[in-house]
Parts: C-alpha cells; structure tokens; sequence
C-alpha cells in the first residue's frame, strides 16, 4: 500500500473530522497523526504551556492500537485515532492528577473519570494533561501552581481560565480536540479569548465521576475545539447517563451533531439578553456582537430582546455559593490520604499537619476562596450571605424559564474583554471575577451554553465570543446557531478565524 | 464591614489553613472588597424565594444492593503520604490536655 505522507503541518490544522475519516479510510495512520501531534507540542509548548504533562508512549501505543484495530476491520468509535488533550483536573490512570495544585503535585490516581474512560472506549488518543487554575479557580490561568498558560495570539496575554490549557492547545495546533470543565465559564471564557469553541453541556448531561470537584452544583465536563462539528462529536463521545454520577440525567443525549451539520437557524427565536452588554464593555466586543446578531437576522432567525433583570445579581450569588461549595469540597485535602504532607516531625498533632500542609499547598485564590466560603457558611452569617445567594439563584432560573418562554435560545457576548495582559489583574481578585459575568447565569441555573468565534476586536486585534445559551437538554439547539454563525461568518472571511493568528515564534 | 486580620486569623483556623502574618495584612482587605461586592445579594427582596441548592429537581438514586468489586488497599495506600501495616498512618490525633 503506498502512503500519501503530508507534512506535519498539514496533519496539526486538520480537523477531528477530517483526521478521523482519512484514519478510519487508512489515508493516514494514528500513529503518525499522533506523533506529528507531539512534535507539534514539543516544538511550541516551551512557549505556550498548554500542557502540565504529556504521555508520549501512551499515546502513541493506543494510536498503534487503533490502526491495527482499523487494519482487522473491526469496529471503531466515529473519532478513533483522534487525539487530544485532558484537562488535569479528570482523573486518568497512569498520569498525574495536579488540578494545577502543589497539594496534589506527583499524584497518581487509582481509577479514570467516566470522561477518561469513554475517551478510551471510543479509540481516542489522549496525549496528555492541561494546565489550569489551582482547582479551576480563575479566569487566566495565572492560578497554576506550575506556571500561566499561554494565549496562543499574543504570549504576553492570558490564554482565559481555567481551562486555558485546553483552549490554548487547541489554539495553537498543539491537539484538534480537548476536554474542559466549566463551573462559572472555564470552558467557554477560554474558548472566547482564544477564538475557539466551548460548549458547556446541560448540567447532568456530562458525567462528573472522577472530576476533582470545585463545585458540585455547578461543574461540568464539556468539549473544546476548533469547529462546531468537531465540538459536537466530541460531545457525543463524552456525554450520556452514568450511574457513578448521581446527578447524571438519564434520558438520551440531544442530537447535538446533526444539529451541528445542519447549521439552520431558520424561523428560530433569538433573545438578545438586555442585562448582559453596555458600560465594562469593550467597543470591539460589542461592535462583533452587535454584527453577529444582523447576521443571525439575515440568516432567517427571528431576533429580539429579552430582559434576565437578575441577571446584575448572578456575580455576587456566584461567589458566595461557589466559595461555600468549595470549602467543604476542598476539606478533603488534609493531608492523610493522598498529596502533600508537611510538618509531620513526629510532635505536631494531625490538625498542625493539616493546617501546616494547606498553607503550603493551596495558592493565594484557593485561600480566598475558601476562607470567603467559611464566613458565608458560618453561623450568623449564612441566612445573609449563602441562604440569600440560594434564593437569587431561584430567580436567575425564573428569568431563564419566562425568557424561554419566548424565544429558542439566548445570546450575549461571552466575556465582556479580549484577552488581557499577564499580571494585570492578579491582585485585583474582582477585576478577575467579571471575567465570568455573562457566563455564570447559565451555571446557576444548569442549562446548556457556548461560545463561537465571532471576529477579531478592531482595537487590539484580539478574539471575540459570543455566547448562546439554551434550555436544558436543548444542547442541540446551541450548536444549531453556533454552526451557522460559523458557516456564514467563515465565507465572509475567507476562511477560519485561527487562520489569522500570528505564528508561533514569529517577531512581534 | 471591614474585615480584620484578625478576624481572617479566625476564619482560616475554622478551615485549617495556617496563614503567615504577611498573608493576613494581604487577604484582609482583599477578603474585606470582596464580601463588600458579594452583599449586593441582600439588595434583591426574596422572603418568599424558596432557595435553589440544586439545578436539577434531585431525588434519591439507588442502585442494586450487589457486591462489586472495589479499588485495591495497595492501589490506594499508593497515593498516601504515609502508610504502615497496610494502613494510612497519621500524626497524634490527641492532644496533651486529652
């Protein structure tokens, strides 16, 4: 059999799609768009970091797996021989489990998430792990123990957080697919500044066994990549009933990849969210919101707006239930059972080790966060704070249930900013949060959302997201608009919109 | 409000969290803008709101009472800190006045 050879290039800009269908027709081997893959990472990731550990042998053993696989004629998941990367807060036997954390540093966990496992099952090659904040705390990744992510379009500027490891690897060619987590929009926050897509599943519709909780109520595993259709796929691998997951959804997973290659967002009702856009804003932002929703107009949806009055609350509510929920999640690192122990001499008592080890092993935010969730929590204090946040988080579900009530889908611009400056907002921990202003009220109410591309902001250059949220278990109904905005938007620009990002190393 | 360091010195011995005094000078008046910022909750009148935990309507799961097999006690004590006789060893659980 003669081989066509592409260049490596050529094999890191496909997409999951293409790459699956010349792997599966033997035009190309998993092995060889495995290891073009981690050259690519190899060559690049000094400069972007996307990555806290990359399983080289493994990887290219499941890919040799799968060719063989494809060689007998033997069944294979629709993306078999596909890799990508795993954000390091799922579990996967065999590589470390950080959560970008000193705490858990060299940590080998003793069983794979469900994620992970169907990841397996489905034949998909997974090269490694991705950075991101300490126990997905953040919006930049600048809240890794082991050093900020990269954004691939200018490396002096914040890849988003806390998936910024997934986004930026997908940004940069380092992998065509990853996985993300998304408790307040750390999958689709990253995604907007990285001009790539995340989708944030119904909450349920993604297993979370073996995810390191921050948040239970909110959490949710979910795909990144560069198109919709590869998205959606993704999805489709991922997502579905767990009995290990006892908030897992036991009903079919919408057909989110025939929506995505229908692309049809005719006669749909389209809210504009009133309450998310003007002042904090930026120009470039809004001006590519603002065309995206004529576009969607010219493409035969019916669009209005729609008022979520609570929507102005959902930051405050957020960190209060966030912070509470994760100083009880995070109580289990005590220093006895898995990661880092310091101080044990022998004299100390186990709760000097204990509170000796988390000062050592959490970072600045995670402290925050949990000494903010200890005063919401604490007597006296919690009707005010947690019991009050509980009942504005009834509300933002209201708003949500009477606007859906009218329209089909919700959009707003996904972050209210492009990508900032590393070190910009570090100290500022509130300039940090409204990062995830428009992203949160969907997390509160447990509904499914994403971001597209939508262009670059004239004033810096940079990607803009815009965000569509949908009821629950109307997951479809997101990659619907995302595909034909990307669709329309792509044949006005000529091409996608990563085709436009500097490369790597060049003099800027 | 204002938050004193204190009063953070407080609440990271409620989490076991050893804070320096530098940290307790920094987080005070950070801690202190954010629940500031946080307390625009009490804004909205929700007396007769009933509170949301959860965004799914929750109810109780079960499964089969059968056995199944479970993690192996090498497999975990791999990942402990410190282990003796097959088991997690830690620090005194006592203290002096005990």
């Amino acid at each position: 059999m003669t081989l066509r050879q592409p260049a490596a290039t050529e094999i890191t800009r496909q997409t999951a799609v293409d790459l699956a269908a010349k792997i599966k027709s033997r035009d190309l081997g998993a092995v060889e768009v495995a290891r073009a893959h981690l050259d690519r990472i190899d060559e690049i990731d000094g400069e972007i970091h996307a990555f806290l550990y990359v399983d080289r042998e493994r990887a290219l053993a499941s890919a040799s797996r799968v060719d063989a696989k494809i060689a007998a004629g033997e069944d294979v998941g629709p993306l078999a021989g596909v890799p990508l990367g795993l954000k390091d807060i799922l579990t996967y036997t065999g590589a470390p489990t950080t959560c970008g954390s000193k705490i858990l540093y060299g940590w080998l966990p003793p069983y794979d998430a469900t994620v992970t496992r169907r990841l397996l099952d489905h034949d998909m090659v997974i090269l490694g792990k991705t950075n991101l904040d300490e126990f997905a705390m953040g919006s930049s990744t600048e809240n890794s123990a082991y050093g900020p992510t990269r954004n691939p379009w200018d490396t002096s500027r914040i890849p988003g957080g806390s998936g910024g490891g997934s986004a930026a690897a997908v940004a940069a060619y380092e992998a065509p697919l990853a996985i993300g987590t998304d408790t307040g929009g750390s999958i689709r926050q990253p995604a907007a500044v990285t001009g790539t897509v995340g989708v944030k599943p119904t909450y349920g519709g993604s297993s979370r066994y073996g995810l390191v909780a921050l948040a239970s109520s909110l959490d949710q595993p979910g795909p990144c990549a560069r198109t919709v259709l590869d998205a959606a796929l993704l999805h489709q691998v991922i997502a579905g009933h767990d009995p290990c997951d006892s908030t897992s959804i036991d009903q079919p997973v919408p057909d989110v990849v025939r929506a995505a290659r229908s692309a049809d967002v005719s006669g749909m009702k389209i809210g504009v969210v009133t309450e998310l856009g003007g002042e904090g804003y930026a120009p470039g932002v809004e001006q590519r919101f603002g065309e995206s929703v004529d576009l969607l107009a010219s493409l035969g949806a019916e669009v209005i707006e729609v008022s979520c009055p609570h929507f102005v609350y959902a930051l405050p509510a957020y960190y209060l239930i966030l912070p509470a929920e994760c100083s009880s999640n995070l109580a289990k690192f005590d220093a006895m059972r898995y990661g880092l122990r310091v101080g044990d001499d022998g004299v100390a008592s186990a709760e000097q080790v204990m509170a000796m080890t988390r000062e050592a092993g959490f970072g600045a935010e995670v402290k925050r966060r949990i000494i903010i969730g200890t005063y919401a929590l604490s007597s006296g204090y919690y009707e005010a704070y947690y019991g009050q946040a509980q009942k504005i988080r009834t509300l933002i579900s209201r708003d949500f249930d009477n606007a859906f009530s009218q329209v089909d889908v919700l959009i707003s611009p996904s972050t209210p900013i492009t990508a900032f400056k590393i070190g910009e907002k570090v100290d500022d921990p509130l300039a940090m949060y409204m990062n995830d202003l428009c992203t949160i009220p969907s997390n509160l109410a447990g509904n499914a959302s994403a971001s597209f591309p939508v262009g670059l902001a004239p004033e810096d250059g940079l990607p803009v997201g815009l965000q569509v949220m949908a009821p629950p278990l109307a997951d479809d109904r997101v990659y619907r608009v995302g595909a034909a905005l990307e669709a329309a938007l792509e044949s006005a620009w000529g091409g996608p919109l990563l085709d436009r990002r500097p490369e790597l190393g060049a003099v800027r | 409000m204002a938050l004193t360091a204190e009063d953070v010195a407080n609440l990271a011995r409620l989490a076991r969290i050893e804070l320096t005094e530098a940290e307790l000078e920094i987080l005070a008046p950070q801690l202190d803008v954010i629940l500031e910022s946080v307390a625009r909750v009490s804004e909205v009148a929700a007396q007769d709101i009933p509170p949301t935990s959860h965004a799914l309507p929750l109810t109780n799961v079960f499964r089969e009472d059968e056995l199944r097999p479970s993690l192996a006690r090498e497999e975990l004590l791999a990942g402990a800190p410190a282990a003796e006789q097959m088991r997690f060893r830690v620090p005194r659980i006592l203290g002096e006045e005990a």
